[in-house]
């Protein structure tokens, strides 16, 4: 893929769905002329259409107990969440103008503690779903049974042992209010045969797997769980450079 | 320790809601009662210790008050970098509780062995660290750990004193020799080995469960020149922050407690509180060597 293309591919992409501020350019304010990672631009369609039409979260709300909670695991796909969160107003867009610098809240990897809205600290990979797992435990035991718990990984964040921890578990005792989205741009060095669905399906979780650049199909499998069994999506996107 | 423990987080699970035990197959026999009372609330990961701490600082970020319990090494060692993220970085905390200390089961080999544990956990922030030296008390000290709001480290063993020492985790002077003694400050198990060794010397012995935050006020209040640290975990775990107490004063520390040294041998906790120099004649010898020329 050559970088026109990516550009260009985003652009449309990232187009805004409502009134709200198109993600594209603030996309762009993020980056600043630097290169970015394939990865950013895995997971926007993503992110978009989970904040957008998914997501019960609201800026001025980022405490309330019964809110969704999005878990962004493979925390270096962060350019495009905080545009994302920036469209949504959960904090002002120019934090993005500065991002990394010394005074600058948005770091490379996200922490829950500097931004509003963000749920979880992540950069290390294969911690967020078993945060995200605890998360899910946690709001059932108080009796929460409205908002549900979403957790983005990679496919080749599969790859640390972690995960399966928490897959086996969260499928094996039918942790219904989970739900995990795999982004699947084929980066697992050692790849997931018969695809990363099938890892999470063999222990009793329900499955789809889409095109991660198809919003409605994304938004169909994203609200697809069937309220007994935790839930993952496998949005599947253009394999990353090597 | 294990009983009281049981039996102390059973009645905490009953008493609040915002209670839950996070276990990893180990002692989850003897929480069968408990978990039946409290599903939600008691969760057996299995044997999956990473997630048992990640899961813990789930909890904690939806608002709940998690224990996570296990074997000493699996708790610290194996998890450890879900310590410093799912909970520090989170800005999550939670109350563990291990067992199996240094050597409590040394026939089980290096595997089963944690004398590293309370210096791991001393480099993360903050941190908690209650060292009992009788199941009498677990009780009190695991009550204050959960109803605070920061995280603790609970660390039980087989090892203990003949009577329990209350407090709040000040230190305690259990034989005062008077202004300018040397001090030993003795942690958890290690009390009673102490005083039996020095019964005789002019040595001041004061006693903690509480190694963090150590009492440096109280620390301050009695040494003199000489501080003698006895602690049932690796060998100097404690030594800087007594340097840092007194850095202001010329003084000699001597630091004893459970070598680095893999010893590959097997036998009881006994045989391993000897060869490590912490029964009463080791202790003895140790201490002799360092204030006799001071006594002299």
């Amino acid at each position: 893929m050559t970088a026109i293309t990516t550009t260009a591919t985003i652009v449309e992409a990232a187009a805004p769905l409502d009134g709200r501020q198109p993600v594209a350019p603030l996309l762009e304010r993020v980056r600043a002329s630097r290169e970015f990672g394939t990865n950013v631009y895995s997971t926007i369609d993503v992110l978009q259409v989970l904040y957008q039409r998914v997501l019960r979260v609201h800026p001025e709300a980022v405490d309330d107990p019964d809110r969704d909670r999005f878990l962004l695991s493979k925390g270096h796909a962060v350019a495009g969440y905080y545009a994302v969160l920036a469209a949504a107003e959960f904090f002002p867009a120019d934090w993005l103008d500065d991002q990394g610098g010394p005074a600058s809240r948005l770091g490379d990897h996200p922490d829950r503690m500097l931004v509003p809205g963000v749920e979880i600290g992540s950069g290390s990979l294969g911690h967020g779903l078993g945060l995200g797992v605890g998360s899910a435990l946690g709001l059932r035991a108080q009796g929460r049974l409205e908002p549900r718990v979403y957790v983005l990984l990679g496919d080749a964040e599969l790859d640390e042992g972690s995960n399966h921890e928490a897959i086996t578990y969260a499928g094996t005792t039918g942790l219904a209010n989970l739900t995990a989205i795999v982004i699947d741009n084929a980066s697992a060095t050692h790849g997931w045969p018969g695809g990363p669905a099938a890892r999470f399906v063999v222990d009793g979780w329900t499955a789809a797997t889409v095109d991660g650049r198809d919003h409605d199909a994304l938004h169909t499998a994203l609200t697809g769980h069937d309220g007994n069994r935790p839930h993952v999506v496998v949005a599947v996107v253009e394999p990353k450079e090597a | 320790m294990r009983d009281t423990f049981v039996d102390t987080t059973t009645a905490l699970l009953a008493d609040d809601p915002r209670t839950a035990l996070v276990l990893a197959d180990i002692s989850a026999a003897l929480f069968a009662p408990a978990a039946a009372r409290h599903p939600d609330r008691v969760l057996n990961v299995g044997i999956r210790e990473q997630l048992m701490v990640g899961v813990a600082g789930g909890l904690a970020l939806t608002g709940l008050r998690p224990i996570v319990h296990t074997y000493a090494p699996f708790l610290v060692e194996r998890a450890y970098e879900q310590l410093k993220l799912d909970l520090d970085h989170q800005d999550a905390s939670a109350v563990l509780v291990s067992v199996g200390a240094s050597y409590d089961r040394p026939e089980a080999g290096r595997t089963h062995l944690s004398p590293a544990d309370v210096s791991l956990i001393d480099t993360l922030h903050g941190w908690t660290v209650h060292v009992p030296g009788h199941p009498g008390e677990v009780a009190p000290l695991l009550r204050t750990a959960v109803a605070a709001e920061t995280s603790a480290y609970l660390r039980l063993s087989v090892l203990s004193n003949d009577r329990p020492l209350g407090g709040d985790g000040a230190l305690q002077v259990v034989r005062d020799a008077g202004p300018g003694a040397p001090l030993v400050v003795a942690v958890g198990p290690t009390l009673d080995a102490s005083t039996a060794a020095l019964a005789d010397l002019p040595v001041t012995v004061a006693y903690t469960n509480r190694p963090r935050p150590f009492d440096t006020a109280g620390l301050r209040d009695r040494a003199g020149t000489d501080v003698i640290l006895v602690e049932p975990y690796l060998a100097g775990t404690s030594s800087r922050v007594v340097s840092a107490a007194l850095a202001d004063r010329p003084h000699r520390l001597l630091a004893l407690g459970v070598g680095r040294e893999e010893l590959r041998r097997y036998g009881s906790a006994d045989d391993h509180t000897r060869w490590h120099g912490l029964d009463a004649s080791g202790l003895r010898r140790s201490v002799l060597d360092f204030v006799s020329p001071v006594l002299h």
